[in-house]
């Protein structure tokens, strides 16, 4: 990938700006003091860490409006967090508490936010795309001009679901926005070890589907392609693909040595395309910001992880008697 | 040389239909190919083409004629030049033709035995004569013209009518938007199905079989049945996922699995497997109103049979309440769905020889009705269940479980279980029927527990 983006390029304000960095910052102290939790053994089974794709989850966040939904894989913290879910019932459902989105019964996979129209946090790959132009199949039903997001990676783009679903949201222009997060390993396998497309977003086409590729380690980049695509959406045209190319930088999940790639590739990504250093030198090249306003950011963001694993430590568990309930709705 | 033509099956399960029909005349010249009569069965009018070559010489079925039996002869053809007389079959030997033809059917064509009481409407309520299809057909439009947000989504759910015509003018009333056709696409339209369930809408997913529903298994599982529970309790999902189950006739293992074992397995998921046409009608209309993930086995064979059924601007049957259709002290016999015929044909058939059968129709699977089962048993001191699914891990065993640790000492002797054998279905007619459990079956498994 090219190097650092250049600081001039900058057509956001200081607000937006500021809100990216803090929003990225958030997803990435979040996940990092999850990963501690899960070495300390309080978060158990499988957790996926969103670390070095928060671009593509906020930025595309940047160009919603109340009533658009979104659906994405079990790599979901990231999500929830942009999504404005709290830091708090996101952890204690980590450590599988009661005060947890779902009460501790879902876990790091498995967690949604009718208030805030986040519909999980799916463990079997690809599900969450029928699942997405679904919702989106209800909003045109009901004639609203809601748009959903459909987040899926590219090891889940090999699914046959995926293009059963992008026939049928072309055929019936539902309004959803297919999002590929390609970050090139479908947990270990490199993306030209699965496929010889070139692109992903090019599978669209067969279908009639308009799509792009992004930076998505590019959080300005990531907001100008989602406005066009919601705009899209939102107009009547059907769905849009975005092909997000990002990269995660820790394993699979807790448990993946990560033996498939070099350390000089991850380091490599991390000094010349880190999404949070990038937003950081626009605001401090150009003055948007000073050190001490971004150190103050950094504390506040730091108190309210701190806070989250604090209230994740001390949520009870669940009540044995919850093992009965919600069977059924 | 005089050739009879005979009236065709046009479907699997086809045994008889209406001749609408004749588009030649006698002494008309027939040639290969060409359509000769419309031929109307329970889901579609038919062309019929000639396969012979000649001259009509008789029609023997006079046009309008309903209720012809397949393979009785409906025309003769005969060389040009030779008399019509030259194949002298009569109208009347025609219409005695039928029985052996239906008798060669897979199941008897019996009209249910209609209980004396119903649980589910009050007594004196006047009846009405209705298929299963009609009541499958008049539940779903009730709910649609009671709440905008219930639509059906499948294939041939709309142009086509239904591919066994369950959906027939439900396009013509509801329009495109809430009759959705889609493509061949199982996975896909489930999933989609489900997402616009969460979003606020009741689907009603019409699987052309269950067969096909092994395609989008996962996201019934996984996404419709699991999610409540895994969102702690946020995202129900109110959806039907309804279709033919089961045999229907002649065709073959994989389009002839009994899924109710498998699908009653799921917690989160409700499961219903109607017999009367009453049933369908009021569980289909409770199903749609639930707002759970509701698994609705129908039968292919079962469609075209005809019932009682309230004749009442709305009545919902409740799920988890079992149907005693007969009324026994002997021995009990547990049944569900098209199984229901060969238990009550067996109840029949034993009391003849002195055996009083008690028969519970189940009419859903998840929950059971446990309490009335283990009712009739304390009562009767033995069990019969009987099923068309595979006999490993079939209802009837957990039943028989169930009975064993809360009814053990009422029983007289080992429950068993009457069940399709455990091989995948045959083609060959004699195979098949071998395959699929029989009134016979049933009868010889109450005689076995009642020793006799």
């Amino acid at each position: 990938m090219a190097a650092k983006k250049a600081p001039e390029k900058s057509n956001v304000s200081k607000e937006e700006l500021l809100k990216f960095y803090r929003e990225m910052l958030m997803i990435r102290r979040f996940e990092e003091k999850a990963g501690q939790l899960y070495g300390m053994g309080l978060i158990g089974g499988f957790c996926h860490l969103y670390i070095g794709q928060e671009a593509v989850v906020v930025g595309l966040e940047a160009c919603t409006k109340e009533g658009d939904k979104r659906i994405t894989s079990y790599r979901d913290h990231g999500h929830m967090l942009a999504c404005g879910m709290e830091a708090n019932g996101v952890m204690a459902e980590l450590t599988g508490r009661e005060g947890g989105y779902s009460k501790g019964k879902g876990g790091s996979m498995h967690m949604f936010s009718r208030e805030k129209h986040f519909y999980g946090g799916h463990g079997i790959v690809g599900a969450q795309v029928p699942l997405g132009a679904g919702l989106a199949f209800a909003d045109k039903y009901k004639g609203n001009d809601n748009v959903t997001f459909a987040y899926f990676g590219d090891g889940a783009a090999n699914q046959g679901q995926v293009y059963e679903t992008y026939n049928m949201a072309e055929l019936w222009d539902l309004p959803v926005i297919f999002v590929i997060e390609n970050n090139h390993y479908a947990m270990g396998t490199s993306q030209a070890r699965s496929t010889k497309s070139e692109t992903l977003f090019g599978r669209g086409l067969a279908y009639g589907i308009a799509g792009e590729q992004v930076d998505g380690m590019d959080v300005l980049a990531v907001k100008e392609a989602g406005e066009k695509a919601v705009a899209h959406c939102r107009a009547g045209k059907g769905p849009y693909i975005l092909e997000m190319m990002t990269y995660r930088y820790r394993g699979h999940s807790m448990s993946d040595p990560a033996k498939y790639r070099t350390r000089e590739e991850v380091e490599k990504m991390k000094s010349e395309k880190d999404a949070i250093e990038h937003v950081r030198d626009l605001l401090l090249n150009s003055g948007l910001a000073s050190d001490e306003d971004l150190k103050a950011i950094d504390k506040s963001i730091k108190e309210v992880v701190n806070a989250s694993a604090e209230f994740a430590k001390a949520s009870p568990e669940p009540a044995l008697s919850e093992l009965w309930t919600d069977i059924y709705a | 040389m005089a050739v009879d033509v005979l009236m065709p099956a046009l479907s699997p399960t086809m045994e008889e239909g209406t001749l609408a029909k004749w588009l030649v005349a006698e002494g008309d010249m027939v040639k290969s190919g060409q359509i000769i009569a419309e031929i109307e069965t329970d889901k579609a009018t038919m062309e019929f083409e000639a396969v012979d070559e000649g001259k009509v010489g008789r029609i023997l079925v006079a046009e309008g004629t309903s209720g012809v039996k397949v393979n009785t002869p409906i025309m003769t053809l005969v060389e040009d030049g030779e008399s019509a007389d030259a194949a002298p079959a009569p109208v009347a030997a025609a219409v005695a033709a039928p029985v052996a033809a239906a008798a060669a059917a897979p199941v008897a064509a019996a009209v249910a035995v209609v209980s004396k009481a119903s649980p589910d409407w009050p007594a004196g309520t006047p009846m009405k004569t209705m298929t299963v299809r009609e009541a499958l057909r008049e539940a779903m439009a009730e709910e649609m013209r009671d709440n905008p947000n219930v639509m059906l989504m499948g294939e041939e759910v709309g142009e086509y009518q239904g591919a066994y015509k369950i959906s027939q003018g439900l396009l013509d009333e509801f329009g495109p938007k809430r009759i959705v056709d889609t493509p061949i696409t199982e996975a896909g339209f489930t999933g989609i199905a489900i997402g616009a369930a969460w979003g606020g809408l009741n689907p009603i997913v019409e699987f052309m079989t269950f067969n096909f529903a092994m395609q989008a298994i996962d996201h019934i599982l996984n996404s419709a049945a699991k999610t409540n529970y895994m969102s702690g309790g946020q995202l129900g999902c109110p959806i039907v996922f309804r279709g033919a189950n089961g045999a229907a006739a002649r065709v073959g293992a994989q389009h002839s699995q009994d899924y109710a074992a498998w699908y009653a397995a799921i917690p989160g998921l409700r499961v219903v497997m109607p017999y009367s046409a009453s049933d369908a009608k009021g569980l289909l209309k409770q199903a749609i109103r639930d707002p759970n993930p509701v698994i609705f086995l129908e039968n292919e064979i079962m469609y075209g049979k005809s019932f009682e059924v309230p004749d009442l601007a709305d009545f919902t049957i409740p799920f988890g309440k079992a149907r005693i259709w007969r009324e026994g002290t002997d021995v009990t016999i547990v049944s569900f769905g098209i199984g229901m015929t060969y238990a009550l044909e067996a109840a029949e058939q034993l009391a003849a020889e002195g055996i009083s059968a008690e028969v519970i129709d189940l009419r859903t699977l998840r929950p059971i009705d446990y309490d009335t089962v283990l009712a009739s048993v304390q009562k009767t001191n033995r069990c019969v269940t009987v099923e068309e699914g595979f006999p490993v891990g079939s209802i009837g065993d957990h039943l028989a479980s169930t009975i064993m640790q809360r009814a053990f000492d009422y029983l007289d002797a080992p429950v068993v279980t009457c069940t399709g054998k455990d091989v995948p279905m045959p083609y060959a007619a004699n195979l098949e029927k071998l395959a699929l459990v029989t009134t016979a079956d049933v009868v010889a498994a109450v005689k076995s527990v009642c020793y006799r």
